[in-house]
C-alpha cells in the first residue's frame, strides 16, 4: 500500500530553555494507508513530540517528513494549518470540545476553515453524517456538558472525520476514560480502520495498544521496537465480556 | 465564506456571554451618548447665539462718532458729537451697495402714560429701521416718512413698554409723555426677546430721529448711523467706501468716526460658543477612550480565557488571520453596537435636557457620523492588540493551556 507518512531521520531539538532538549533523535518510520498504529513509551520518551510532528503542529529541527507525498518541512505556518485542515484529524486526551457550543457545531468547526466554500446546509449535513458514523446523530444539539466522557470523545472523533482526512491522529484518546468507555472508543477506532482510515495513536496503556495492528515503542527519543500485534483484541468481543461480567455481578448482588 | 463564518463565530461568542458584552459596550454607549449630547447642546447654544445675532439684522454696519479730546482727556468712542444727518444722507446717496440707512439717536428717559411711569430706551430712527432690524409691527403701524420729515410726535413701542404702561388697555392712539412732550402711540412692535447680550429688546420706544434731534436731544448731532449693505460679500467694500466718504467730507481733519461691521461682533460671539462646544465634546471624547480601554481589557481577558479554544481552532486548520479577524470583529461589533445604542441614548438625553431646561439642542448628523466612525476606530484600535495576541499563540501551547 502507498505510504501516507514517511519520516526520514527526524530530529526535534527544543532550545528555549537553558539546556537544549533533544526530544526526538533520528526517527525513521513509514506508515502505509490503512494501518492502525499505537505509539507507546514512558513519559519523556518523545512520543508526544513525535505526535505533534506527525500532526504538523510542529516542524522537525532536522530530517524529512513526507505527508501523503508533501514535504512538510518546507511549509509555513498557514500552509501547515491548511494541511492539518485537509489531511489530518485530531483526537485529544481532554476531548478539547468548545463548551457552550453544540455537538454539531463542534463537528462543523474544521469546515469553517476549509479551502472550499460550503453552504451552511452542506456543512450541517456533513456534520450530521459524521456524527452518525460515531453513533451520536441524535445528540447533535446537546452541549458537551450534557454528554458523557465517551460521548464527548466520540464527538471529537466525528470532528476529526468531517474533512475526510488521510490520517486520524489520537493523543491518549482513552486517557480520561474508564475502562469500559475506553473499549467503546477503541471499538469506534477499529470500525473506522476497517473502513480504510489510517489511525495513529499515542497511548501508555498496553491493553489499549493491543486493539491496534502495529505497536511502536519509543525510548529517549528513539524508536526501540516496531512489532505487528499478535493476538489482537476485538473491541466488540471485549465489550461482550464486560457486559457479561456486569450482568453476572448484578445477579450475584 | 471564510469571512462570513468568522463574523458568525464572533457573533455567537458575543451572544454566549451576553451580559459581559452589554457591560463592555456600556463604556462606548455612554461615551458616544455623551459626545452626541454635548455637541447637540453646544450646537443648540451656538444656533441660539447666531439667531440672536441675526435678529440684529443682516449685513449691518454701524458708524460711530469718534473720540472727543478735551484738554488732554480722551473720551471713548462716541464721545465726540460729529456725525450729522448730512453724513447719513451722503452715505445713502453716494455709497454703492447700500440698501437702507437710518440715522440713530439713543437715550434713556422716564416715560409717562396712564398715570404710570417707566424708564426705557428711547430710540430716534428712520422708517427703514424696522427693515434693517428685520422687525415688524404687530398692532397699528410704523410712523411714516411724512412723520420723519415733519418731526412728528409719533412713536411705536415695544411689548415690555406696553406691559408696563398700558397693562389693561389698547395703547394704539393713546399718548405717552417723554420729558413732558406728548407722543402719540401709532404702533406696537412684535416681541423680539432678548439679544445675545441679555438686553430686553422689547423695552423700547421708537420715535422719528428728527423728532428726537429737535424735541429731546435739541442738538444737531447723531449718536450713530445704521447702514445695511446689500450682501455680506459686499460689506468690507461698503465699510471702506463709507470710511473714505466720511473722511473726504471732513477734508483732511483727524478721523472723528469709526465704522464697525456686524460681522466682527458676530464672529466674536460665535467663536465663544464654538469654543464651548469643542470643550464639551473633548471632555465627552475622553469617556469614549475610557470605553475603548474597557473593550481592550475585556478582549484581553477573553483571549486568555479562550486560549484552549484558540488552540483547537488553530489545530483544525484556522490561520492566524482567521483568529485575528474573529477577535477583531468581536471588538468592532461591541464598539459599533455600543455606538448605535449610544446614538439613541445621546439623542434621548439631549431631548431630555432640552425639555427640562428649555435649552435649544441641535442634534447634528456630523456628530452622529463622527461618533460612529470614532467608535469603530476604537474597536479596531483597542481590539487589535488582544486579537494579535490570540493569533500569535502556538497551537501546541494553547492546547495544553489549563
Amino acid at each position: 500500500m502507498a505510504a501516507v507518512v514517511q519520516l526520514d531521520e527526524i530530529h526535534k531539538i527544543y532550545d528555549s530553555g537553558e539546556v537544549p532538549v533533544h526530544a526526538v533523535r533520528g526517527v525513521t518510520l513509514t506508515i502505509a494507508a490503512g494501518e492502525f498504529v499505537a505509539i507507546m513509551g514512558a513519559s519523556g520518551s518523545g512520543k508526544s513530540t513525535l505526535m505533534n510532528l506527525l500532526g504538523c503542529l510542529d516542524r522537525p529541527s532536522r530530517g524529512r517528513y513526507l505527508l501523503d507525498g508533501t514535504d512538510v518541512s518546507a511549509l509555513d505556518r498557514n500552509q501547515l494549518a491548511d494541511l492539518r485542515n485537509q489531511k489530518l484529524g485530531f483526537v485529544f486526551q481532554g476531548f478539547n470540545l468548545l463548551s457552550r457550543t453544540t455537538a454539531r457545531e463542534n463537528v462543523e468547526l474544521p469546515m469553517l476553515y476549509g479551502r472550499r466554500a460550503f453552504t451552511s446546509r452542506e456543512v450541517r449535513e456533513r456534520a450530521l453524517r459524521s456524527l452518525d458514523i460515531v453513533g451520536l446523530s441524535q445528540r447533535a444539539d446537546h452541549f458537551p456538558s450534557q454528554l458523557s466522557g465517551g460521548q464527548q470523545q466520540r464527538v471529537a472523533i466525528a470532528r476529526a472525520l468531517i474533512n475526510e482526512p488521510q490520517i486520524l491522529l489520537a493523543d491518549e484518546p482513552t486517557g480520561n476514560l474508564d475502562s469500559k468507555t475506553s473499549v467503546e472508543i477503541m471499538g469506534v477506532f477499529q470500525k473506522l480502520n476497517e473502513q480504510g482510515i489510517t489511525i495513529v495513536m499515542v497511548t501508555h496503556e498496553l491493553d489499549i495498544a493491543h486493539y491496534c495492528k502495529r505497536n511502536l515503542i519509543m525510548r529517549d527519543g528513539r524508536l526501540v521496537s516496531d512489532v505487528a500485534v499478535e493476538q489482537r483484541l476485538s473491541a466488540a468481543a471485549e465489550m461482550q465480556k464486560i457486559l457479561a461480567a456486569e450482568s453476572a455481578a448484578k445477579l450475584t448482588a | 465564506m471564510r469571512f462570513v463564518n468568522t463574523i458568525k463565530v464572533a457573533l455567537r461568542a458575543l451572544r454566549r456571554s451576553a451580559m459581559r458584552s452589554i457591560l463592555t459596550a456600556l463604556g462606548i454607549i455612554i461615551g458616544v451618548a455623551a459626545v452626541i449630547a454635548m455637541v447637540s447642546i453646544g450646537n443648540g447654544a451656538k444656533s441660539q447665539v447666531e439667531a440672536s445675532i441675526a435678529s440684529l439684522g443682516q449685513n449691518i454696519l454701524l458708524v460711530f462718532p469718534g473720540t472727543a479730546n478735551t484738554g488732554g482727556m480722551r473720551g471713548g468712542w462716541g464721545s465726540a458729537s460729529t456725525l450729522t444727518v448730512e453724513d447719513a444722507l451722503a452715505i445713502q446717496h453716494e455709497v454703492a451697495g447700500v440698501v437702507n440707512v437710518s440715522p440713530e439717536m439713543r437715550d434713556r428717559s422716564q416715560v409717562l402714560a396712564n398715570g404710570l411711569n417707566w424708564n426705557t430706551q428711547v430710540l430716534g430712527e428712520d422708517v427703514s429701521y424696522l427693515d434693517i432690524r428685520i422687525w415688524s409691527i404687530s398692532d397699528g403701524e410704523m410712523f411714516s416718512e411724512a412723520d420723519v420729515r415733519s418731526a412728528a410726535k409719533a412713536c411705536v413701542i415695544g411689548r415690555t413698554v406696553v406691559n408696563q404702561l398700558f397693562p389693561d388697555s389698547d395703547p394704539i392712539g393713546q399718548t405717552l409723555r417723554i420729558r413732558n412732550i406728548p407722543f402719540k402711540v401709532v404702533g406696537v412692535l412684535a416681541p423680539k426677546g432678548f439679544n445675545f447680550r441679555g438686553d430686553d429688546q422689547d423695552d423700547v420706544v421708537i420715535i422719528p430721529y428728527t423728532s428726537h434731534l429737535k424735541r429731546l436731544a435739541r442738538r444737531p448731532n447723531l449718536n450713530s448711523i445704521l447702514v445695511q449693505a446689500t450682501s455680506p460679500d459686499d460689506m468690507p467694500r461698503v465699510q471702506q467706501d463709507i470710511t473714505d466718504l466720511l473722511q473726504q467730507r471732513r477734508s483732511g481733519r483727524e478721523p472723528d468716526f469709526t465704522v464697525r461691521s456686524q460681522l466682527e461682533i458676530a464672529e466674536a460671539a460665535t467663536a465663544t460658543s464654538k469654543t464651548m462646544t469643542v470643550l464639551l465634546a473633548a471632555i465627552a471624547g475622553v469617556s469614549l477612550i475610557v470605553g475603548g480601554i474597557g473593550i481592550m481589557n475585556i478582549m484581553l481577558v477573553s483571549v486568555t480565557e479562550r486560549t484552549r479554544e484558540i488552540g483547537i481552532r488553530l489545530a483544525v486548520g484556522a490561520h492566524g488571520r482567521d483568529v485575528l479577524l474573529q477577535f477583531l470583529v468581536e471588538a468592532i461589533i461591541l464598539s459599533v453596537m455600543g455606538g448605535a445604542l449610544g446614538i439613541l441614548l445621546g439623542i434621548g438625553a439631549s431631548q431630555l435636557v432640552s425639555k427640562l431646561n428649555n435649552w435649544p439642542v441641535l442634534v447634528s448628523t456630523s456628530a452622529i457620523v463622527g461618533a460612529v466612525a470614532f467608535s469603530a476606530v476604537i474597536g479596531i484600535f483597542f481590539g487589535f492588540y488582544p486579537a494579535r495576541k490570540a493569533a500569535r499563540l502556538d497551537p501546541i501551547e494553547a492546547l495544553r493551556y489549563e
